[in-house]
Formats: structure tokens, C-alpha cells, sequence
């Protein structure tokens, strides 16, 4: 008993520790780690007898060379938790100040946080190759994995259909920018000149997000009609017919697939349709148009005698959804720069399910926790190869026992709470 | 005029016919009951006015235009508001979120708002907050706000779904049992809380209740139901002495 109560007290003191540090101080500290990085990174790992810099905060080098693990670890604690700890909490009192004052305009320092979020991204990822590809994928995940919480988690009707719609607006995406901007074999000369591409690139996008939004479309019509398990076969069936149909369209290049679209999904290009996509879709689900989901979720009928268009906010949800999909799917297409139907099929949707219920339903934290921690998980542990494959699917039953509903579920997003200056005791 | 009229509204489930030639007149601010023993068709005559089912014959108008084959959401937005016998509360929203909802057929800023967050937006959903409180208060729920609903003992979730009805502004609101399961200290509580709302909004009531005590002290007028058909209407006085009705509830042998 006294044992536990110190444990107690230790506990809240710990907490208390952190709670007085501002995200802005957070944020300015991961700035000076992986600036410290940039600068230190190559003569650290002389000193530690490192291969090189570690990737990804050292597990794959852990998980290759078991010997390297004590200096991996130093490495990590030296770049970056230590400068991080230090900073926070040394400079929470002016931070707390300046964060009170940003946030007197809290829209300015709101993008002032994300602005900043995104430099240390940035440096972070200049480092090497595979840490720009690994971070894009991510954010790619992440808006794929939000737009799936909007429909199973919010809405709570089990769709199956999201591959589909990522092939819709990668194919969408992938076929408007090889005809407008690439002079190809394939599909002739470019329309435009290349310089106006980048510009056009979100253009591109919002085509391949309207093409899957349209075909949400398709599948809400039969499938709204009533509840039950109807949306979930339907939308099962229309990810293969997707996946056969682009299969079978020669002019799409069949299974052999598209290939050589422009690198128009830069870092900080994906960076920007992630952060329009937590934000819209932040907004959906925190207005009562959007509760409306839940409402519609929780009991139909009474949603329906308080005067919720059931339906309609329905198909909004779905094709709005599915929208995100599409452009998650044009996104992943120019930055892998080639795309085949067979991405799209059913292992894709195993992913995305679980990111989506490992992460919590109805939950944007959720959403960018599943995503992002499951994907560093999938790159972090590819030394062990096969079993990659029976370390995360145990993760998730795990979760699955101890948090039916997932890590994080229903948690409202609130930016304004995050980015309040935070009370220091006296 | 009067405000909810139904004429010879008779409704089949298959070959069983559950409501027989139902008539019913409201007049704005009146309060009307509906008594019946279990399975007459009550909540059945409910679920017809408020379009969750069809009748298959009759009907129905409300504020003179017909709402028979409207949906739900519609006749809801056209002023019939409703709570439910088995409390149909959203168990994963607040209680202020659930009073907000019910304003969903009067939002104006549309999807962009609700996108993209725009000042009149932001505007909107602080006057249906305003609201919302205003009405938490008047049921002496307001501190609950923040609570998910399934956390509240059941006679505040009543009151909850109380709230919810009159944040849709109706003109008549419908009540299934809104007593059912409360104790005598709830049940004062709600019987004060109908009599106020009738005066503060001036809307019509028509209660569905088992607890003859209080439709007969709430009611102006009572129908009774036995197997789908009104066998007595009148005002409380002539039901408690009707014989017919006395057999309906208690049985022929102990009247004779």
C-alpha cells in the first residue's frame, strides 16, 4: 500500500513535471535535436563506432548488429532525448510566455506550431533518401487511415472498399499527370509545359480525390438503404471489381501498371495535403453536422426523429472519405512514382484496417498514432524479416484485448487545448 | 384548425391489424393522453404519426399539410417532436452534444462550414450552445453537460432526452411513457417539468403513460386503446368511470 502510494505520488510528480511544458517548447527542442544531428550526426557515430547516422532512431541497426546496441541507444539518448528533456523543461517559462501570447491569435499560432513541426520533419529527413520516402508513406497513412476512421470509426459502418478508392485516384492522379505535364511513349506529348506542373500537381490531386468520391458514390446508393452488413460485402466486391477493371484497361497498361510520373510529391507537398486533411476532416467530426455520424451511429432511428437526414449524412461521410483516399492515392503513386493494381488489393486493406483499429476508432489522435507507429513499426523491424509478420499482427491482438476499441478512441482533437500555453503551479 | 389531425388511420402488420379507425384532434397547447394495457398499440399509433412506419390507410396532417409518406427527419422538422419509450440516447455523446443535434435541420452554414470552419459557423454553433444550455438549466441538468450520457443515473437521462425533444423547437411533442421506471421523487420532478414546458413553449403534448395517476392529473382529454381501437375518450373524470375501460384494465369477473 505505501509502496503503491509513493508510486503515487512519484507518478503525479512526473506528470507534473511535463504538464507545465508548453507543445511549443516540445516542438523548439525536436528542432534542436535533429539540428544537433545535422551538425554532430556524422562525428558522433565516429565516436560510437556506428555504421552511420540511424535511420530510424537506431532499431534497424539494433536489430541487425545485436553488439551496436549500447551505442545506439547513447546515440539516441545524446541527439535526441536528452537535448529535447533539457530544453523543454529549462525554457518552459518563456515558452509558456511566448505561447501565451501567440496564443491571443490562435490561427497564427497555430501555423506557427505546424510551420515549425514541419522544419524539424524537414531536417530530420535531410539526412538521407530513405528517410524522405519512409516519412512521405507515412503521411500518406495517416490521411488513408483518417478518411477510413471517418467511415468505420465516426460513422461506424464497416467499409472495405478503400483500396478501391486509392487505386481510383492514384490511377486518376497518375493518368492526368502523365498526359498533362510527361512526354511519354505511353501517352504523347505533355500538354502543359513542366514548369506549370507543380502548381497543378494539387489540381491533379483533387481529380483523383473527386474520381474515388465518385465512385463512393456507386456503392452508397444500393448500400444506405438500409443497415447492416450490406455496405461491407458491397464495398469488399467493388475493391476487386476496381482492382480487375484496371487490370483488364490496356490503355491503363494492365497489370504491368503506370509508371515515370513526375516527383511532384515533394516532402513538404505531402506534408500540406496531411495537414489539409486532419484539418478538414478535424473540423467535419467536431461540428453538428458531423456529430451527426455518431448520432447516426449510436441509434439510427432516434438520430431520424431529431430531425438527422440519416442518409444524407451518410453518403457526405462516405464520399467524403473516400475523397481523402483518392487523394492518399494520388500522393502514393508520385511518390512511389509507379503504381500497379495489385498494390491495391486485399493486404492493403489489412493495413489500413489495422492502423485504424490499432490507433482507436473515432479518434483523429488515433488515426495519426495507428498510422504513423504502425509504419515506423513495419520499417523498424524489416531485419527480422518473416517475423515482422508475427511481432505486429501479436501487437495488435494485444490491443485488441486490453483496448477493444483501440489505443486512442474516442478522443476529440482539440488544437486550441494543445497549443494553450499550459498552468504552472505555484 | 387543429394542429395534429388524424383521420381513420388504421395500420396492419401482415394479417394482424394493430390500429383499427384511430381519430385524433390536437389543438396548440393542449395535452392529451393515450392509455391502454400492454400491447393495444400505443407506441404503435407513435410510430405511424411520427413515420417510422406507414399507416395503411388514413390521414394524417400536420399544421394543414399532410405528412403521410414523409420521412422521419421530415415530419421531426415540420414540429413533431418525440422521446422514446426505451430511452434512445446516443451512448457515445455528451449531454450537450445530444441537445445540440437536435438543432441539425436548422444549421445554415452548410459543408463548407463544417469543412473548413467558417466564422459563421463558429457563430451558429455558439448560439445552438447557448441554447442548449438554456434548456440543460430548465431541466436542472446543466452541470451534467459534459458527461457521456451512459454515465448518468436514468432519471437524469430522461431528462436528457427531454432536453433533446425541445432543442428541435416543436409544436407538439410526443411522449412515450416518460415515467417508465422513475421513482415517486423523479416522477414528481418530471410531471413539474411537462407542466413547465407546456406553459413556457405553449406546445401541445400527447403522453403515452401506464401510471394512471398522472395522466389523469396532466390531461385534459384521454383516449383509451384496447387491441388498436379507441374504446372510450373523455376527459380524465368519465375515463376513471367508464365501465369499459375498468374491464379493459382490471378484468370482466372482478367488475362484476
Amino acid at each position: 500500500m505505501e509502496v503503491k502510494n509513493a508510486n503515487l505520488t512519484k507518478n503525479s510528480k512526473l506528470r507534473g513535471f511535463f504538464s507545465q511544458i508548453p507543445l511549443l517548447a516540445w516542438i523548439i527542442g525536436g528542432l534542436i535535436a535533429v539540428w544537433l544531428e545535422h551538425l554532430a550526426g556524422d562525428r558522433l557515430t565516429d565516436i560510437l563506432m556506428l555504421p552511420k547516422i540511424p535511420v530510424l532512431f537506431g532499431f534497424v541497426t539494433m536489430l541487425k548488429k545485436p553488439l551496436l546496441i549500447p551505442s545506439s541507444v547513447i546515440y539516441v539518448l545524446l541527439i535526441y532525448l536528452l537535448p529535447v528533456f533539457i530544453f523543454a523543461r529549462l525554457t518552459r517559462s518563456p515558452l509558456n510566455k511566448l505561447a501565451a501570447a501567440l496564443f491571443k491569435v490562435p490561427w497564427l499560432s497555430a501555423v506557427i506550431h505546424i510551420v515549425l513541426f514541419y522544419a524539424i520533419l524537414h531536417i530530420w529527413a535531410d539526412i538521407s533518401a530513405y528517410r524522405v520516402l519512409t516519412l512521405r508513406l507515412t503521411l500518406v497513412a495517416v490521411i488513408l487511415t483518417l478518411s477510413l476512421n471517418l467511415i468505420n470509426g465516426y460513422m461506424g459502418e464497416f467499409s472495405c472498399s478503400h483500396p478501391g478508392f486509392m487505386a481510383l485516384g492514384a490511377y486518376m492522379a497518375s493518368v492526368l499527370s502523365l498526359v498533362l505535364f510527361v512526354s511519354d511513349r505511353h501517352f504523347g506529348e505533355a500538354v502543359l509545359p513542366a514548369i506549370s506542373g507543380p502548381f497543378l500537381f494539387h489540381l491533379v490531386l483533387i481529380g483523383g480525390g473527386i474520381a474515388a468520391a465518385l465512385g463512393a458514390l456507386v456503392i452508397a446508393v444500393p448500400s444506405f438503404r438500409t443497415r447492416g452488413d450490406y455496405l461491407a460485402i458491397i464495398s469488399l466486391a467493388f475493391m476487386f471489381i476496381v482492382k480487375s477493371m484496371i487490370e483488364n484497361m490496356e490503355f491503363l497498361r494492365g497489370p504491368r501498371g503506370l509508371s515515370g510520373q513526375p516527383d511532384y510529391a515533394t516532402l513538404p507537398v505531402v506534408f500540406t495535403w496531411t495537414v489539409l486533411c486532419v484539418w478538414t476532416i478535424n473540423n467535419f467530426v467536431r461540428s453538428t453536422l458531423g456529430k451527426a455520424l455518431n448520432a447516426v451511429r449510436d441509434d439510427e432511428m432516434a438520430a431520424d426523429a431529431m430531425t438527422v437526414n440519416t442518409r444524407q449524412t451518410k453518403m457526405v461521410a462516405f464520399m467524403f472519405g473516400a475523397f481523402w483516399a483518392g487523394v492518399a492515392g494520388g500522393l502514393f503513386a508520385h511518390v512511389l512514382r509507379y503504381v500497379n493494381p495489385g498494390t491495391f488489393s486485399i493486404q492493403k486493406l489489412a493495413e489500413v484496417l489495422a492502423m485504424v483499429y490499432f490507433g482507436g476508432l473515432n479518434s483523429v489522435y488515433g488515426s495519426i498514432v495507428g498510422a504513423v507507429s504502425l509504419s515506423l513499426l513495419g520499417e523498424a523491424l524489416r531485419p527480422l524479416e518473416i517475423f515482422k509478420w508475427i511481432i505486429i499482427p501479436l501487437l495488435l491482438i494485444l490491443v485488441m484485448i486490453y483496448r477493444p476499441t483501440g489505443l486512442i478512441a474516442f478522443k476529440e482533437f482539440n488544437v486550441r487545448n494543445l497549443i494553450r500555453p499550459k498552468q504552472e503551479p505555484e | 384548425m387543429a394542429l395534429l389531425r388524424i383521420e381513420n388511420m388504421t395500420h396492419y402488420f401482415g394479417g394482424l391489424r394493430a390500429v383499427h379507425n384511430y381519430n385524433l384532434d390536437i389543438e396548440p397547447g393542449q395535452v392529451r393522453g393515450l392509455i391502454g394495457p400492454n400491447g393495444a398499440g400505443k407506441t404503435t399509433i407513435f410510430n405511424l404519426i411520427t413515420g417510422i412506419y406507414q399507416p395503411s390507410k388514413g390521414k394524417i396532417t400536420l399544421g394543414g399539410s399532410g405528412i403521410v409518406g414523409l420521412h422521419p427527419h421530415q415530419i421531426a422538422s415540420a414540429g413533431l417532436g418525440r422521446t422514446f419509450q426505451d430511452l434512445r440516447l446516443w451512448r457515445h455523446m455528451t449531454v450537450l452534444e445530444h441537445v445540440k443535434m437536435a438543432r441539425y435541420s436548422k444549421i445554415t452554414y452548410g459543408l463548407i462550414g463544417a469543412f473548413f470552419g467558417t466564422p459563421k459557423r463558429r457563430r451558429e454553433e455558439a448560439e445552438i450552445e447557448e441554447r442548449a444550455y438554456h434548456l440543460l438549466g430548465m431541466m436542472g441538468i446543466a452541470h451534467l453537460a459534459d458527461q457521456v450520457v451512459v454515465n448518468l443515473p436514468y432519471g437524469a437521462q430522461r431528462k436528457v432526452e427531454m432536453a433533446r425533444a425541445l432543442s428541435m423547437e416543436p409544436k407538439i411533442l410526443f411522449l412515450d411513457e416518460p415515467t417508465a421506471g422513475m421513482n415517486p421523487e423523479e416522477l414528481r420532478q418530471m410531471m413539474e417539468i411537462i407542466r413547465q414546458v407546456r406553459d413556457a413553449f405553449g406546445l401541445a403534448i400527447f403522453l403515452i403513460e401506464h401510471r394512471l395517476k398522472m395522466v389523469m392529473e396532466l390531461c385534459e382529454r384521454i383516449q383509451t386503446l384496447v387491441f388498436g381501437e379507441v374504446i372510450a375518450e373523455g376527459t380524465p373524470e368519465e375515463i376513471q368511470n367508464n365501465p369499459k375501460v375498468i374491464e379493459a384494465y382490471l378484468g370482466k369477473e372482478i367488475v362484476e
